[in-house]
């Protein structure tokens, strides 16, 4: 066991971990952050996706020691306090979820793109969220929300 | 779930300590940098290095900015002859750091400005947080693919292995010692079209390797990379000086248009299952030296996912020479290209499906190189 230190959703975390471990494995074994999800495991559905430094990237797939120093951002951290984040609020609104498994990873995904661009078209929205595989929606209900979320946060 | 077998991290913070590293533990130690390659390849037990090399703390491998070409690499190789050549110690090149990501690559101005083909690949990369991750040294590195070989270890046990990992038979040819997984990188197809040479540091010191001759037709391991050697930049060759005689800076506008007011234009086309996430199973870059007229000085294409080798299409120069991009034009280079590609079942999609769209993905990359 090694001792990695980690600035996940503004608060300064450090965990005992196997050299091996992932950023995903860190968070959910080490930090009991369970939002993010261990999906195919191997970096093709994006449902451990979370957000470093601003940009979504896939945790299951990090080593834990490429996040050290940098600014962590998981589902669990999206929300101020008891205030949902626009965007999950939305999501709710909209239908965007339906089993939910994709969903913490389709937030990340989400936020990250308005957190850069504010106002995405729609085809700007569909190619952020293109490393996220929903198996329920068809998606358009999820573009919907982000939408609505991006036209809230414009207000 | 997929855990990754042990090992030990390092975290150097320049090339020679990473070189060191890499050399003194030899085949336990393999280099990462986005780790979107690796890091799935180890949770199949494809690979099961004791030491990971990462390279991400190394500042020099980083950086694309125009630099002053050390006059070793000439022009691309879209024109054989002298037209397009940089010309001579003066000529630039745009330097382009292997950590560099594939989104930052895709979104940089300079690089969709001059390499369009370029930028629209390492766009096409897997999905988005990959290529947030990715990075293009990693890309060019990438491991070759078969449906045999990326699978997990209880998938591959199951059918005895194969003779590029843990096994002695290939699943695809059924015969023979050669693997034949295909080359899958978005990126070096449109590299060695334009012309690119490739930094490798190693132990004994630097060298630069044109990318036309940086793969080999061997699946096992397709470069000609040593595991002790870390690629550490790329060169690609900017269309010579300004076209009104006097020379630019580096960071002049109108770099680009080339002596004798050739005009180098280059386009990419990916055929993929999913419009994301997949790997291609085929691709095709092609790059053009335009006169003002519209008639090539030089045109070059390149056809990968095939094989282990990206392929250089032969006997385009003497269809394109001097012609333009008219259709029938385009359908004889279409037709020489799909004369020269035999596609194998190492990908999970229909080899002769695969073969009979490689005139169709030459035929439109071409139509957007006309378009252009």
């Amino acid at each position: 066991m090694e001792v990695v230190r980690l600035r996940v959703n503004g608060d300064d975390r450090a965990c005992g971990v196997p050299a091996h471990y992932t950023l995903l494995e860190t968070l959910r074994y080490g930090l009991g952050l369970t939002g993010s999800k261990q999906g195919c495991d191997k970096g093709d559905c994006g449902a451990c996706t979370v957000i470093v430094d601003g940009r979504a990237v896939l945790s299951c797939i990090t080593p834990v020691w490429e996040a050290e120093g940098k600014d962590v951002r998981t589902v669990e951290g999206l929300a101020s306090g008891t205030e949902t984040h626009p965007v999950q609020d939305e999501f709710d609104l909209n239908g965007a979820a339906q089993c939910g498994f994709c969903t913490p990873g389709i937030l990340c995904s989400s936020v990250a793109l308005l957190d850069r661009n504010p106002s995405p078209t729609r085809e700007e929205i569909r190619t952020a969220l293109a490393g996220n595989l929903c198996r329920c929606t068809g998606y358009a209900k999820i573009y919907d929300a982000v939408e609505a979320a991006a036209a809230r946060l414009g207000e | 779930m997929l855990r990754l077998p042990p090992f030990q991290y390092h975290r150097p913070r320049t090339i020679e300590e990473a070189v060191s590293l890499l050399h003194e533990h030899g085949p336990d130690a393999m280099p990462i940098a986005g780790g979107t390659d690796l890091m799935p390849n180890m949770k199949h037990r494809l690979f099961t290095p004791a030491h990971v090399v990462s390279l991400n703390g190394i500042d020099a491998m980083r950086g694309i900015e125009v630099a002053t070409d050390r006059g070793t690499t000439g022009g691309g190789s879209a024109s054989s002859g002298s037209p397009a050549s940089g010309d001579g110690p003066s000529a630039h090149a745009l330097r382009i750091g292997a950590l560099e990501t594939l989104a930052d690559i895709s979104a940089n101005p300079l690089v969709r400005r001059h390499f369009t083909g370029l930028a629209t690949a390492a766009g096409l990369v897997a999905g988005p947080q990959l290529r947030n991750m990715g990075t293009i040294g990693g890309n060019v590195c990438l491991d070759t693919r078969c449906t045999y070989y990326n699978q997990t270890v209880f998938w591959r046990g199951a059918l005895g292995y194969c003779l590029k990992k843990d096994g002695e038979v290939c699943h695809v040819t059924k015969v023979g010692k050669k693997c034949v997984a295909a080359h899958s990188a978005d990126t070096p197809p449109n590299l060695i079209a334009l012309g690119a040479t490739f930094t490798l540091a190693g132990p004994t010191g630097t060298r630069e390797i044109a990318a036309s001759d940086f793969f080999i037709t061997d699946g096992i391991w397709n470069t000609r990379r040593a595991s002790d050697e870390i690629l550490t930049e790329i060169r690609i060759p900017l269309m010579g000086p300004v076209s009104n005689g006097q020379r630019g800076g580096p960071d002049d506008d109108r770099l680009g248009p080339g002596a004798g007011g050739l005009q180098r234009r280059s386009a990419y086309r990916k055929l993929r299952q999913r419009n994301s996430i997949d790997f291609p199973l085929l691709s095709v870059a092609v790059v053009g030296d335009f006169g003002q007229d519209g008639s090539m000085a030089g045109l070059t294409g390149v056809v990968s996912a095939l094989g282990a080798r990206p392929r250089v299409l032969a006997g385009w120069d003497e269809i394109a020479a001097g012609e333009r991009l008219r259709p029938h034009v385009i359908e004889a280079l279409a037709d020489r290209a799909r004369a020269q590609c035999r596609p194998l079942d190492n990908i999970i999609v229909d080899a002769e499906w695969r073969r009979a769209m490689v005139p169709v993905q030459v035929r439109r990359a071409l139509e957007e190189l006309a378009g252009g």
